[in-house]
């Protein structure tokens, strides 16, 4: 009797029980955190929409290749006018959204004049901005005119935010997209899951997956539980960095430790006293131990930074030695500073655990140096609207998230306020240059600028875990932008 | 009974009218911009503004009042800014998962609760009434959402028998029923543990009554005078435990159905709340207010039905 209850729960204990892979499989089920809130890339800010659409359903002119790189997509050439200011995009023929009507010229001429029209509500206009007239000169043919040269306009017509809608089927994108892609939208049951379908008509090579179903997981916990008892395939940004070990050593399983496009930093309000000064943020900088915070909050999963750039970018310089950790140096600036009697300082927390954890751990290595910080945890909402517009606060930790935002410095009325006529110059003088190599030696004094007036503390690279089974291959490791392309994506034979 | 229920009607439409005003004003004071939520920081100070235009946040705020309880008394419950489709459908949507499972959570704990009060409340004092509420005890003491993840770990992980979480739809009942079978049993543990205690010592009251010593007295057995003169007694307390448990069910499913990722109410008002999508916060939250009063006014009917003299009394 006692052999008969106990049997099922030995067989659990050695982890028996798991069924060999079947035949070949065609479906997948992935995991993301966050569901999408609607379904229209080029009206919200949500990375969840790319995460299940971009490179999927919907396409650019252009697009991120797994690398970073800009390659073409719906355009299938390009060409550039002497000045600069002229692109002329000869686009793929014959290719159809999935609701069966063409893609032309015209629908480019749609797309963008929508985004960056009067009332348009792209979270991402500003990228649009220096586009003077788009114009359809035949069905494969467009001309865009920008007001100046712009060496990151490819780089633009890239994102998520810029991709190829029609006049057809724009109504009801939020909750039905259309697009030209290799996988069409199929159902979407709100608060469970997205089913994608292979699309037949698809312009390029057909993916080996017939149906893929985007699943959507927040809970740490319940992420674990969902990949242990296969009821997901892969789990993209996987939420509970601490059970990463268990996967790594468990033969059913593969990690992909990539690197995402979100520098994590800690913010400085450079308008406010005393961080105004550049001798008492040089000295926060200095009280920074990166590993200490990489290892406690993220457990291990980070690549310190010392600026505002990303450092699988060919052009990242490591700067970490300029603000490395010493306290002694930061006490000793502080003096300098005249503020020996210390200090006290808010510090506004968005909820993810890098900043939940991070801060923690960040307000302990300030107290080491005097500095007293009084935490506040806020919600997303709050912290765009206290921290992000209205500027009340001293420090923040938040990650940035979008590809090359280092421009985001040349904004004086951004949220830390930095304020440098140098930086803004240099950046002027970035965009108007296409050559690569200009650009490159560009990039990298702009990086060194801002680490130099020690603008805010660069903390690291917020790494991109992603958790699959074994079998499956063709997944991206690093997250140029947020995304998860499925057309290469097989079960191994 | 007839002028009772109207009473108690009246009662219920005043105080909606109080809830939807509080709702709206505690939902619109909270900080935080929907439009902005959505943007993100790398929007232009005009897309938010055009943004909050075609969302009609740029109304003051008492036409959006108006407009809002206009719509709840014609049934429109507003359409989600963030979702952009109707709340009553997102809330139908939701019910198919919420409601069945906090009628499957009700059940359970109803079916487990019941013979453990009786059997504790006849053998009071013994051995097998210390058991009992030893592990009511323990029931009470357990968070619902530790007690889901050792289910998961077992049932679904080690056992394989469920999935660790999800809900496949009712196209497949048996899978539907599969699928929410856990979370009920985690909801209906701390539950039951709770009406057993309630059972019980109602039950224990009502033995010390005359009544009963008349109907020991007549002759019959400790456990016939229990079941045929104590129960129905003691069950005024017991409803309004299962009222308010039903109300929790329903509403106050939200871990539970993070730790299951299930596409229920709870997790509806979680993300709606974290969006800043006002119109659905506002709704569900007054749709729940409303079913909370009248599970309320269905159990005050249920007493004066149990109990004659209260449908004089008040």
């Amino acid at each position: 009797m006692t052999t008969r209850i106990l049997a099922p729960f030995a067989l659990a204990v050695l982890g028996l029980g798991a069924a060999p892979a079947a035949a070949q499989q065609s479906d997948l089920t992935l995991a993301i955190q966050l569901e999408p809130p609607h379904l229209d890339p080029t009206s919200a800010a949500a990375g969840a929409i790319d995460s299940v659409l971009y490179a999927n359903v919907f396409e650019g002119l252009t697009r991120f290749a797994a690398d970073g790189s800009i390659e073409p997509a719906l355009a299938e050439s390009w060409e550039i006018s002497e000045d600069g200011t002229t692109y002329t995009f000869t686009l793929r023929d014959g290719v159809t959204f999935h609701d069966g009507s063409a893609f032309d010229a015209e629908d480019v001429v749609f797309t963008l004049d929508r985004a960056r029209g009067e009332d348009s509500v792209n979270a991402q206009k500003a990228l649009f901005e220096g586009i003077e007239s788009v114009t359809a000169t035949d069905p494969t043919t467009v001309e865009i005119t920008l007001a100046e040269p712009d060496g990151a306009f490819l780089f633009n017509l890239a994102w998520g935010d810029a991709v190829m809608v029609a006049p057809e089927s724009i109504e009801d994108i939020k909750t039905a997209p259309v697009g030209t892609g290799p996988f069409a939208f199929e159902r979407w049951v709100q608060g469970d899951r997205v089913d994608l379908v292979r699309n037949d008509a698809y312009w390029g090579e057909s993916p080996a997956l017939e149906t893929a179903s985007f699943r959507f997981i927040s809970d740490p916990t319940a992420a674990f539980a969902a990949m242990m008892a296969g009821d997901i395939d892969v789990f993209s940004n996987f939420p509970a960095p601490e059970n990463l070990p268990q996967f790594e050593s468990d033969p059913r399983f593969q990690v992909l430790m990539g690197s995402s496009e979100g520098e994590t930093i800690l913010a400085m309000n450079n308008a406010r006293a005393p961080l105004d000064d550049a001798l008492v943020r040089q000295a926060i900088a200095h009280a920074i131990d990166r590993q200490a915070i990489i290892d406690g909050a993220m457990y291990g999963a980070g690549t310190p930074i010392g600026t505002h750039f990303a450092p699988h970018h060919p052009d990242y310089v490591d700067l970490t030695e300029l603000s490395a950790h010493d306290p002694e140096k930061a006490r000793r600036l502080l003096a300098e500073a005249g503020e020996e009697e210390g200090m006290s300082l808010t510090l506004k927390l968005p909820p993810p655990p890098y900043a939940r954890r991070g801060g923690e751990i960040l307000a302990a290595q300030l107290r080491e140096v005097g500095i007293e910080t009084e935490i506040v945890n806020l919600e997303w909402a709050q912290w765009l609207e206290e921290v992000f517009r209205a500027g009340e606060f001293d420090l923040t930790i938040v990650s940035h998230t979008e590809p090359m935002d280092i421009g985001i410095y040349a904004r004086p009325d951004y949220y830390f306020a930095y304020d440098s006529l140098a930086f803004q110059e240099l950046m002027a003088e970035l965009s108007a240059t296409t050559e690569p190599e200009a650009r490159s030696s560009l990039l990298k004094d702009a990086q060194r600028m801002i680490a130099e007036d020690y603008v805010n503390g660069f903390l690291f690279q917020l790494a991109w875990p992603t958790v699959a089974d074994a079998g499956i291959e063709g997944l991206w490791r690093n997250q140029p932008t947020q995304a998860n392309p499925l057309a290469d994506v097989r079960w191994r034979e | 009974m007839l002028s009772y229920a109207l009473r108690r009607l009246v009662s219920l439409a005043l105080s909606l009218a109080v809830a939807s005003l509080v709702v709206f004003l505690v939902v619109e004071v909270a900080p935080g911009d929907p439009a902005r939520y959505m943007l993100g920081t790398g929007a232009q100070e005009d897309t938010v503004a055009a943004l909050r235009a075609e969302l009609g946040l740029d109304r003051p705020r008492v036409e959006r009042y108006l407009a809002w309880v206009g719509g709840l008394l014609t049934g429109d419950l507003g359409t989600s800014y963030t979702y952009r489709t109707p709340v009553a459908q997102m809330v139908a949507d939701r019910l198919w998962v919420s409601l069945p499972l906090a009628l499957f959570a009700l059940a359970l704990s109803t079916l487990l609760a019941f013979p453990a009060g009786l059997y504790a409340a006849a053998r009071r004092g013994r051995a097998g009434d210390v058991a009992v509420m030893g592990a009511t005890q323990l029931g009470i003491a357990v968070p619902n959402f530790w007690f889901a993840m050792l289910l998961v770990l077992l049932f679904a992980i080690n056992l394989g028998w469920f999935g660790a979480g999800g809900f496949p739809g009712w196209s497949d009942p048996l899978a539907a029923i599969k699928a929410l079978t856990l979370p009920a049993v985690a909801l209906a543990l701390p539950q039951a543990a709770i009406l057993a205690r309630v059972l019980r010592s109602a039950l224990i009251d009502v033995l010390g009554e005359d009544f009963i010593r008349t109907a020991r007295a007549k002759g019959l057995t400790r456990f016939q005078a229990l079941w045929r003169h104590g129960v129905r007694n003691a069950l005024i307390p017991v409803l309004t435990i299962v009222g308010l448990q039903f109300s929790f069910l329903l509403a106050g499913a939200i871990i539970i159905e993070q730790v299951f990722f299930l596409p229920g109410l709870g997790r509806l008002i979680f993300q709606a709340i974290s969006a800043r999508d006002l119109i659905v916060v506002e709704s569900v939250v007054m749709l729940l207010v409303f079913a909370v009063i009248l599970v309320t006014f269905l159990t005050d009917l249920a007493y004066a039905w149990v109990d004659p003299r209260l449908r004089r009394r008040r």
